[in-house]
């Protein structure tokens, strides 16, 4: 009997350079494209008489995708754009920026030829009022990250504050027991001593045969107790060697703090976007980078309020920083500088090898539930295997499932003869053939 | 006071034990050459390449069993030809065969809503914003399978995720999303 390591040697490594092929970009960037960010000190000057509201409104559904406010994206941060060019200027760019390149009008050709010649989308349909709304929206001074800060830090004391108020309280109950044993024992001491000053003799104890003798003696109550003993140590002997070989629970630390929690939970995001091998193949397979990058290129950091008192913040940032670095995306010019590196992913769920086990069998084909095999992941903040992968566990399945006959002809004919030849309308899988040694091994 | 010791002494030994159980790292196994195979397992570290991988990139210039060249290039003009020029293969048993929705509902849901309204979970949550309304954009079968395959901008590509068949199913279905808008 051994221990074994982590299941290192089958730790998933990203192919990189596979995913960056496949993660092609509609527009490319170049490194030296950045153009110098307008200055955060929001122009309280440039008031446009437009509504930030529904600027933002229309900024979110038709520019957001391009622009953001205080970060370079496909197109350059938008904050304090008014700042920049003549009210007449923006109206035309926005409307239409292709004809003002084409027309050479120097600051359009300029902007284009920093921007890697990337194509703004023509907005015809918004009108002058529209657009200053979102110039409005633009014009906005950023808010302070300290004046929401404190909000958010009390939400947290108030959080963290409950916490300890409880063990705090449990911290006393504690003390005020002991204080109450110790005093029980003086009280008694005391007493016994006022009561020797007293000249009270107190009536010494009888003397008994010590409880263990007694115990001896009665050779019936020995063997019924070895025997008990026996029992009991063999059964805890048993369910110990019976969980060895089994992981259930495992959990261990991964390269990159993934929440499912987060992703699949509370962005509900389906499970086979990102193990979209579990549709058609034999494994489901961890998510190459580039699905990643697929949000991640727009999400570079989480919002205040996914911060919970245990991650914060800071945590949750620095580890979708960890995935930049993995695929090699520099935030700030917003492209790939081709340095890449695998992310060394823990194996959890591993069957030996001399089982075969398949995904599509199961999800597509029998129309199981991930969550049926896997337990709820969608409330899982770090990964862990939550059944047992045993044989007895496999086959107690196909015991109890009936299988999703309808709708699939390739069932038709053999749930005819079978269903004849066991007298029943539904047919579970062990009935198929489920628990036939070959099925399940090599 | 004897018992004290021994009542601890017991507790302490119990504690110890259980504190022996670690989910941080698998357990033991009986035998473990049965469990941990001698060949290569997938993607595992290995010092037979140079890089330490065993998963290696196919040589250059290799293609896939049943790849099927896509002659439009990832560019604007590239984008305009295939919206002009490229036609579905599809016949009318896979279009009613409802494996669209069903694809769509598992890749394209979470940004464009369940109608197509640019209204998904992760716009409503403002964690992904700038997804446009189907209804808002000329868009063809021919446009949409070529920005399922390459991206467009913020969205990224699904070609990896979805095979060209299916980037066709999906396609088919958002433009009949699109007509309902
Ligand atoms: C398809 C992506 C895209 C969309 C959508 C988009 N833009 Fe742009 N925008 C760009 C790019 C790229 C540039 C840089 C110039 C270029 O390369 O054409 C730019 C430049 C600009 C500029 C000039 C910025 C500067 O620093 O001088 C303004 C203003 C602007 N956009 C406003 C808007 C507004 C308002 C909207 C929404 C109604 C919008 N854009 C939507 C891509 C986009
Ligand atoms: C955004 C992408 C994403 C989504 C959505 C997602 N997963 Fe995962 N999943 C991952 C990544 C990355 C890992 C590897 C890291 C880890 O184990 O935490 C993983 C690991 C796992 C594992 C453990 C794999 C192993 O090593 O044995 C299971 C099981 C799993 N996911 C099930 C699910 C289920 C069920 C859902 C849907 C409720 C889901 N996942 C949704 C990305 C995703
Ligand atoms: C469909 C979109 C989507 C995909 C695909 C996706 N993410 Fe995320 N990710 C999000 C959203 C949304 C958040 C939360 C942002 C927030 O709360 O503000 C997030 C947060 C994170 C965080 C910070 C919170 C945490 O879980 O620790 C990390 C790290 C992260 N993602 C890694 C990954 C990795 C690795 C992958 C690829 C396996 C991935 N993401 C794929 C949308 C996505
Ligand atoms: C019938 C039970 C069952 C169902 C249903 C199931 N899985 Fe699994 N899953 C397993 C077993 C067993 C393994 C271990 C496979 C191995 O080691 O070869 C596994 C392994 C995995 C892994 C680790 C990587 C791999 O492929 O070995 C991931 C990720 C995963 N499952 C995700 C999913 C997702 C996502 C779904 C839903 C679409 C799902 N599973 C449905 C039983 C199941
Ligand atoms: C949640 C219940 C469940 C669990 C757990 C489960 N299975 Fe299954 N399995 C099914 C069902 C249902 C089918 C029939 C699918 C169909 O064909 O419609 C099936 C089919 C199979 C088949 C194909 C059988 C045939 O007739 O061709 C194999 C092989 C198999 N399972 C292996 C396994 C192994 C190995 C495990 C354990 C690691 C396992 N299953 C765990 C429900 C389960
Ligand atoms: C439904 C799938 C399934 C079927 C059918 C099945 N097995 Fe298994 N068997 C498994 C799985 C899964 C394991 C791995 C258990 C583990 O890793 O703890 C296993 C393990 C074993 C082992 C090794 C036990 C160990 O701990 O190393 C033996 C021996 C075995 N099976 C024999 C059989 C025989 C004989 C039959 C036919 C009567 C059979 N199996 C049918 C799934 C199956
Ligand atoms: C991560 C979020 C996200 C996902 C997932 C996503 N999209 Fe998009 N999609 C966008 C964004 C953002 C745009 C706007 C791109 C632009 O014009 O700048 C867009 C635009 C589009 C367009 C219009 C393109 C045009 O020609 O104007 C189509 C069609 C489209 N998506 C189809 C799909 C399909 C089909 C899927 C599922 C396979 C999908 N999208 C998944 C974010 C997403």
């Amino acid at each position: 009997m051994k221990k074994v390591g982590n299941h290192n040697s089958n730790s998933r490594k990203m192919f990189l350079s596979l995913a960056m092929m496949l993660a092609f970009s509609f527009s490319s960037f170049a490194q030296d494209a950045a153009p110098a960010a307008p200055t955060e000190a929001a122009p309280a000057a440039a008031t446009t008489g437009g509504d930030p509201v529904k600027g933002k409104a229309l900024f979110n559904s038709n520019c957001a995708a391009c622009h953001k406010l205080d970060a370079k994206s496909t197109g350059p941060a938008l904050r304090g754009v008014a700042d920049k060019h003549e009210k007449e200027w923006l109206y035309k760019w926005i409307h239409n920026s292709s004809d003002m390149i084409k027309s050479g009008d120097p600051a359009a050709v300029k902007l284009f030829n920093e921007n890697n010649k990337s194509v703004m989308t023509s907005f015809p349909q918004l009108s002058n009022e529209d657009i200053d709304n979102i110039i409005a929206y633009t014009s906005e001074p950023k808010a302070e990250p300290a004046a929401a800060l404190p909000g958010a830090q009390a939400g947290a004391d108030a959080a963290q504050g409950s916490g300890s108020n409880n063990n705090v309280i449990l911290g006393v109950l504690a003390l005020v027991l002991v204080v109450l044993v110790v005093m029980l024992f003086m009280v008694n001491n005391v007493l016994r001593k006022v009561a020797k000053a007293n000249g009270i003799e107190v009536a010494p104890k009888a003397q008994r045969t010590p409880i263990w003798k007694a115990f001896v003696k009665n050779q019936f109550l020995v063997l019924v107790s070895c025997v008990f003993l026996l029992l009991a140590s063999g059964y805890f002997v048993y369910g110990y060697l019976m969980q060895v070989g089994v992981d259930q629970d495992y959990q261990p630390i991964q390269p990159i703090h993934y929440s499912h929690k987060i992703h699949a939970g509370d962005n509900e995001i389906n499970c086979k976007y990102c193990h979209s091998a579990a549709r058609v193949s034999k494994t489901a397979g961890i998510p190459s980078l580039n699905v990643c990058m697929n949000c991640h290129k727009n999400i570079s950091e989480v919002a205040e309020t996914t911060a919970t008192p245990e991650y914060s913040k800071a945590f949750y940032d620095a580890q979708i920083q960890k995935l930049y670095d993995a695929v090699g995306w520099d935030k700030t010019t917003q492209s790939y500088t081709g340095k890449t590196q695998p992310v060394k992913w823990v194996r959890i769920h591993n069957l030996p090898d001399f089982v075969y086990f398949n995904h599509s069998q199961h999800v597509t084909v029998g129309g199981i539930e991930c969550q049926t095999c896997h337990g709820p992941v969608e409330t899982y903040e770090i990964q862990k295997q939550f059944a047992p992968l045993t044989m007895g566990w496999c086959v107690d399945c196909h015991r109890k499932t009936d299988v999703k006959m309808e709708g699939n002809g390739y069932y038709k004919k053999i749930h005819e003869e079978l269903s004849k030849k066991y007298g029943v309308e539904k047919l579970t899988e062990a009935q198929m053939g489920g628990l036939e040694c070959g099925k399940c091994h090599y | 006071m004897k018992r004290v010791y021994k009542i601890t002494l017991l507790l302490g030994i119990t504690m110890l034990v259980a504190s022996c159980h670690n989910d941080k790292a698998p357990n033991y196994q009986y035998f473990p050459n049965m469990y941990e195979s001698v060949g290569y397992e997938t993607y595992s570290e290995s010092k037979a390449f140079a890089n330490g991988q065993e998963g290696q990139l196919p040589a250059k210039g290799s293609i896939n069993r049943g790849f099927e060249p896509y002659e439009y290039e990832n560019s604007t003009a590239g984008y305009e030809l295939a919206k002009a020029n490229l036609k579905s293969p599809l016949d009318s048993l896979d279009r009613n065969s409802g494996k669209g929705k069903e694809l769509y509902e598992i890749y394209c849901i979470s940004c464009h809503g369940a109608s197509g309204n640019g209204k998904g979970k992760l716009v409503e949550r403002e964690k992904f914003l700038g997804v446009p309304s189907y209804k808002d954009r000329e868009i063809t079968e021919g446009s949409i399978f070529h920005v399922e395959t390459y991206g467009l901008n913020a969205m990224g590509s699904h070609a990896n995720q979805l095979s060209v068949h299916e980037r066709w199913l999906v396609a088919d279905y958002v433009l009949k999303l699109r007509s309902q808008l």
